[in-house]
């Protein structure tokens, strides 16, 4: 398969992720979404560094785990906190704040 | 494949990175004191912590900003650091100084203990039993200080991220602290919790749209520096798809942080929701720090795509701007209003953007005139920030507008210093608001930005509407009968006289500020 599959592949999972971002209600999911958006973005840095013959991509690529495994520590944390609060973690029970 | 990577291929050692510690000592002290500050939690007995964070923290920020005066006076501070992940130069050094001065200030109304912003236990259950016990117990989070160091060593690390991985690790450092400094406050913590999540989930949502924009600016350019990004575009090889969407998506996740309209929505409620000290914090030091950055990725990488991304960043911050000012003045919420104020004046900013031309002399000078701005505006809005702290009632501050009335009457000196504020915001002369604004257009009118400035000004007349509105609130209606009591804690006094102070000298006598700014600025960001 040509690297433009898997970019295809990529740009795909990152809409869907997009998407999901947008539409879906439970806090968890769109977080997962996020997720989503990440990993796709991982599969594009570790085809372009194929495409370039350099190594920076599948780097970055590391870089991007660590970081996407501590946003879900905090993540995690904050929806939580919410859920015990609310007993919810739907995303439209929110709605103190607007305006 | 590059000589290194044979090296590695035929089994010799991974060469080790040369890294400046010298140069980039503030960002390892405020780094180091902040995995300090996590030890300190581990290992302190819990009645001595906040009397051991504070001076910690204290001694950090001041530290570090020593230490960036020292860098700037001594040394010609020109150059890349790390192997190049991080710029060294006059730009970053004043807003990393800015940074520093400005977290000191904010850490003067954090640690304000006469009156506890933070919740006693995070864990707790608002309105449980185990959150009365721990009120009781008047135990405090001490885990503030930490978070707070290592969300200032973001905002130090952010702007001078010299390759859009180091950014992007730098923006996570700094946001992912500052989610969960919004969710801490003491009451209304159902807000708060719900900005928490808000910012959380938007803010994760707009660093996947910088990082897919960084892969795909490394498949146009085959690296993610910033200054091979820029030579690659001038090559003008390469695919033009790649360059223009990566271009765009990296711009969602810097306007995101900055509260460029249409990335805004997260603002007015992470600012009304947030403890007022974090609303303050991420008012001044984020701002600075978004902005160094964004101003950095504009000029070092993307300077000569100019032609292309300067008509989008145009409507950004027109949109930004008349937003702003137009919604601002339907708000009831101070908090929120002072929200809607910051993403105006993230729009007056995004005017020394567009002004970035071909021409070095002209660039600078937009550049200086950013630079002037953000540090202003940050005292001013600590100083706004700090003010709202003070007027309370039996339910915590007393956020909604109409509680503020006659407030002239009963305190006039903090209704007057408010007043001051919210003239400083409007950009009324002699205060550090106009000289800043001025500064900003006349970059943008000498790169041909006239119609842009044109708004900016209806912009601010708009805006003066809505400042002027809270100031006849307080000084021309009749105090309530039950109307709340300003409380002057000496610590967020502090706070309110440093902004005060600094909003009426860069007003008054602004030219050894400015001229530091045009020096900074003069060497432009390092490549």
């Amino acid at each position: 398969m040509s690297p433009g599959h898997y970019l295809a592949l990529s740009a795909i999972l990152f809409t869907i992720g997009a998407v999901g971002v947008l539409v879906r209600r439970n806090a968890i999911v769109v977080f997962m979404c996020v997720e989503l958006m990440l990993n796709a973005t991982n599969l594009a840095f570790v085809t372009f560094a194929r495409q370039h013959g350099n190594l920076d991509g599948q780097i970055i690529a590391f870089f991007v785990m660590v970081v996407a495994a501590a946003e879900v520590v905090v993540g995690l944390a904050i929806i939580m906190t919410i859920f015990r609060t609310r007993r919810s973690s739907s995303v439209d029970d929110a709605n103190l704040l607007k305006y | 494949m590059s000589p290194h990577l044979n090296a590695v291929a035929q089994g010799a050692e991974i060469p080790a990175p040369h890294i400046e510690y010298g140069q980039l000592g503030p960002m390892l002290l405020v780094f180091g004191v902040a995995i300090a500050g996590v030890l300190v939690e581990a290992f302190v007995g819990r009645s001595w912590r906040y009397a051991v964070q504070v001076p910690l923290t204290f001694l950090g920020l001041f530290g570090g900003f020593v230490w960036t005066v020292v860098l700037a006076v001594t040394e010609e501070p020109f150059h890349v650091a790390a192997m190049g992940a991080l710029g060294v130069d006059g730009p970053t050094l004043f807003l990393q100084g800015a940074i520093l001065i400005l977290a000191l200030v904010s850490l003067l109304l954090i640690a304000e203990r006469q009156q506890a912003h933070f919740t006693a236990q995070a864990s707790a259950l608002p309105g449980s039993e185990a959150e009365q016990e721990t009120m009781a117990a008047g135990i405090t989070q001490t885990e503030i200080f930490p978070l707070l160091m290592f969300a200032v060593g973001g905002m130090l690390m952010f702007p001078a991220a010299n390759d859009l991985l180091t950014m992007f690790v730098a923006l996570e450092v700094l946001s992912l602290p500052l989610y969960l400094l919004c969710g801490l406050a003491r009451r209304r913590r159902l807000l708060s919790q719900e900005a928490a999540v808000k910012y959380f989930l938007l803010g994760a949502f707009s660093s996947a749209f910088f990082l897919y924009g960084a892969a795909l600016l490394y498949g146009y350019a085959g690296s993610v520096r910033l200054s091979v990004i820029a030579a690659q575009i001038e090559r003008d090889t390469g695919s033009e798809t790649l360059l223009l969407a990566g271009v765009a998506l990296l711009s969602v996740g810097l306007l995101f942080k900055i509260g460029a309209v249409p990335f805004h929505m997260w603002k007015p409620d992470v600012y009304q929701g947030a403890p007022t000290p974090i609303t303050a914090l991420m008012a001044s030091c984020t701002m600075v720090s978004a902005f160094g950055a964004l101003l950095r990725v504009y000029y070092v990488g993307l300077e000569k795509l100019a032609w292309e991304w300067r008509p989008a960043m145009w409507g950004v911050a027109i949109l930004t701007m008349v937003a702003g000012a137009v919604i601002a003045i339907t708000q009831t919420d101070i908090k929120r209003m002072l929200a809607y104020s910051s993403i105006a004046h993230a729009g007056f900013l995004l005017t020394a953007v567009v002004a970035i031309p071909d021409a070095a002399a002209a660039s600078a000078k937009g550049l200086a005139g950013a630079l002037f701005y953000l540090a202003a505006y940050g005292f001013t809005t600590i100083g706004a920030f700090a003010v709202i702290t003070m007027v309370r009632d039996a339910g915590g501050e007393a956020g909604h507008l109409s509680r503020w009335a006659g407030l002239g009457k009963r305190s006039p000196v903090v209704a007057g210093i408010f007043a001051f504020f919210l003239l400083a915001f409007a950009g009324i002369p002699l205060t550090s608001g106009f000289t800043g604004k001025f500064a900003v257009f006349q970059a943008a009118v000498d790169a041909g930005a006239t119609p842009l400035v044109v708004v900016g000004v209806l912009a601010s007349a708009i805006a003066a509407f809505f400042y002027v509105r809270v100031i006849v609130v307080m000084f021309f209606s009749e105090p309530e009968a039950d109307g709340p009591t300003v409380v002057a804690a000496p610590a967020t006094a502090a706070a309110v006289a440093l902004g005060l102070t600094a909003t009426v000298v860069l007003g008054v006598l602004p030219q050894p500020m400015l001229d530091l700014a045009g020096h900074a600025a003069s060497q432009l960001f390092v490549r």
